[in-house]
């Protein structure tokens, strides 16, 4: 896999000078899932001013293609009105935007300080290491900057459902449920019923 | 002083507290209505100034004071809530709005009334799903009871709130940069002046405050500036949310009153390093503190004191680290770290974590000689205060201090991994690995 820290993407790709720039889509031309159109004009109707619907809409897109590719930046540009180029300056901006088909969901595995003092990045390559193993597929697992969950270090972010403390003994587990599609580690997740972390009185 | 105090998250043992009724039953809302209904925007401006609040998200600048630093006019003008906690060892914003919704969204009346703001924002991290959806539907009740929209309260003043969700950028946390984002653009921090308290959101005046501020209105509005005074210490007044995290025993978030001894913090709330272990250092403010030592023990946990000792207060979040941890990883990851999340727009920031980083990886590939040391420290002092945001800063600071005190530690690392790659070599070269002679031999 590229190594996403060191360089930008698309740097090794020549650039076609001959080729015009993408320009505002007409929106007669571009066709446009109901829902999402529906989603990205609500956005548009909160902000006094379009633009700032922008990361919400893009978010929405990514939803329903998997990612922010072409077809999905096309989508976006023809109901907001803006360029392609605008939308993909955003795209390859924000981690949490996708601008390779790596996968719909995701498994964020932390690796910051707070986890990285308790041995995150052994969590992490053991998760990774299972991912490869059990052949997960449509799954971005990568791993993350701090989630905001170091009491439950070390953590990782299941589409959205934190879950922890990790041992790499999870990581069987964990990649297995993610990949038959069962809540993964269940009471372990933040915000489930009862939730306390192992040192926490029971309630 | 010893223990928790626990003021802010008094209420939270009580079962569905993020919901209307419930928050409501235990006197919620009563604040923004009388800040509403029967306060003028001056008076709720003294209270919060008079109450020595200052700003939870890492400045620690006086609430009030900015709140008055918003122009007179008619021109539209806005809140901002910094709801994007992404300071690694950060988490009590999550655990604030996932609790007790209906209090932070008090909280932006309160500070919107303040600044005469007609819209609100609250900037929360896309990785916070699930807080999202709690404030969402916490919003909406509150819509549908009329404590937001317009006429509040069924009063003259209108105020839309909605809630905004980024998609993983730190920087977007730096007030600038979250009014970039907001308006749709790529994170990057804006050349100040002019402050975003004249020219933020859209050009408007703009007040910034983080999560926990604003969570803190509502007792002020209620029980009075002076109720909040008297907790604390001098200029740090109130209690804190302060988040322990690392190699504790009981990690988690504390509420306590400033002033608090550190010590009480880290051994007697969060049970200190596991058993056998010992303290070998801890950042008081999230990793963008520098670093302090055993000897640091025994101070308040002020703003002053932790400023006195070359670190700062910030965000309260305390990671601890024990001396099963060498310094040099520690080290790596946290310039990592930033150089990830620096934003490229200025240059001693984008360069100055990307050598940072390099400088490093050679002292732990055993390419680095002790030189590199001083070279590395002055990276650092290059960095800070020549940025556009105080991003740079941040790693800047805390890695010049792990520099300061665990110097001896650094050269040892230096000189192992230089012993330990020269062996390698060796060895290589006498079990004929290496191809040709002179490619890599020993230096
Ligand atoms: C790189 C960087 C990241 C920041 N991240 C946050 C953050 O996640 N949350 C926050 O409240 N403040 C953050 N801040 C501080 C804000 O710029 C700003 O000072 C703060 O939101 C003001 O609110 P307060 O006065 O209530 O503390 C960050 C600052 C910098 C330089
Ligand atoms: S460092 Fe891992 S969640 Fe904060």
């Amino acid at each position: 896999m590229r190594d996403r820290r060191t360089m930008p993407l698309g740097w090794d790709e020549a650039v076609d000078l001959e080729r015009d720039p993408a320009v505002v889509p007409d929106p007669a031309e571009v066709e446009v899932p109901e829902a999402l159109r529906a989603s990205i004009t609500a956005a548009m109707q909160r902000y006094p001013d379009r633009h700032s619907a922008v990361l919400p809409a893009l978010a929405a897109a990514q939803k329903v293609h998997g990612w922010c590719s072409p077809e999905a930046l096309r989508q976006v540009a023809a109901v907001m009105q803006v360029t392609p180029a605008y939308l993909s300056s955003l795209a390859s901006y924000y981690d949490m935007l996708r601008t390779e088909p790596i996968g719909s969901r995701y498994v964020y595995v932390c690796t910051s300080v707070a986890c990285h003092v308790r041995d995150a990045r052994a969590v992490y390559e053991a998760i990774a290491q299972e991912a490869r193993d059990q052949e997960l597929e449509d799954v971005e697992v990568r791993n993350f900057e701090c989630l905001g969950a170091c009491d439950m270090a070390p953590m990782a972010s299941v589409d959205g459902r934190y879950v922890g403390p990790l041992s790499e003994d999870d990581a069987h587990e964990l990649v297995a449920a993610v990949k038959e599609n069962r809540e993964v580690l269940p009471g372990r997740g933040l915000g489930d019923e009862g939730f306390r972390l192992p040192w926490e009185d029971k309630a | 002083m010893t223990g928790q105090l626990k003021k802010l998250t008094a209420n939270y043992d009580e079962p569905d507290l993020h919901r209307m009724e419930v928050y409501e039953r235990l006197g919620g809302y009563g604040s923004a209505r009388k800040a509403a209904l029967d306060m003028t925007q001056e008076e709720v401006l003294d209270q919060l100034e008079a109450s020595g609040l200052r700003g939870r998200g890492g400045a620690g600048f006086s609430m009030g004071k900015k709140a008055s630093f918003i122009p007179e006019g008619t021109m539209e003008k806005y809140l901002c809530c910094n709801a994007d906690e992404s300071e690694p060892g950060a988490f009590k914003d999550r655990v604030l709005m996932q609790r007790n919704p209906h209090q932070l969204i008090e909280g932006c009346i309160i500070g919107a009334i303040a600044a005469q703001a007609t819209r609100a924002f609250i900037f929360i991290r896309g990785e916070y799903e699930t807080q999202a959806k709690m404030l969402d539907a916490a919003v909406t009740e509150a819509y549908e009871k009329g404590y937001l929209g317009s006429g509040i309260f069924g009063s003259q003043t209108d105020l839309e709130l909605v809630v905004h969700r980024g998609q993983g950028a730190y920087i977007c946390g730096e007030e600038s940069a979250l009014l970039d984002a907001l308006e749709g653009k790529r994170g990057n921090p804006r050349l100040k002046p002019p402050f975003p308290a004249n020219q933020g959101l859209y050009q408007g005046p703009t007040l910034i405050n983080n999560v926990e501020t604003l969570c803190n209105t509502p007792a002020i509005i209620e029980h009075g500036p002076e109720w909040f005074a008297a907790m604390g210490v001098d200029k740090s007044t109130g209690t804190k949310m302060v988040s322990v995290s690392g190699n504790v025993q009981r990690a988690g978030n504390f509420e306590v009153e400033l002033g608090i001894p550190v010590r009480e913090i880290i051994y007697g709330l969060a049970g200190g390093p596991p058993e056998g272990r010992d303290l070998k250092c801890f950042f008081p403010g999230g990793s963008s503190a520098p670093v302090l030592t055993k000897e640091h023990l025994d101070l308040p946990f002020t703003y002053e004191a932790m400023a006195e000792a070359g670190s700062m207060l910030g965000t309260a979040s305390m990671i601890v680290v024990d001396d099963s941890q060498p310094i040099v990883p520690l080290a790596l990851n946290l310039a990592g770290f930033y150089r990830h999340e620096s934003c490229g727009k200025c240059v001693p920031c984008r360069e100055g974590t990307n050598w940072t980083v390099h400088m490093l990886e050679r002292i732990d590939q055993g390419d680095a000689t002790p030189m590199d040391l001083e070279i590395m420290a002055e990276v650092q002092t290059n960095i800070i205060g020549n940025c556009l945001c105080v991003l740079g800063d941040s790693m800047a600071m805390p890695i010049g201090s792990m520099i300061k005190h665990f110097r001896g530690e650094f050269e040892q690392h230096i000189e192992a991994a230089r012993a330990a790659r020269d062996r390698e070599h060796i060895r290589a070269f006498s079990a004929g690995e290496l191809a040709a002679a002179g490619e890599a031999g020993p230096a």
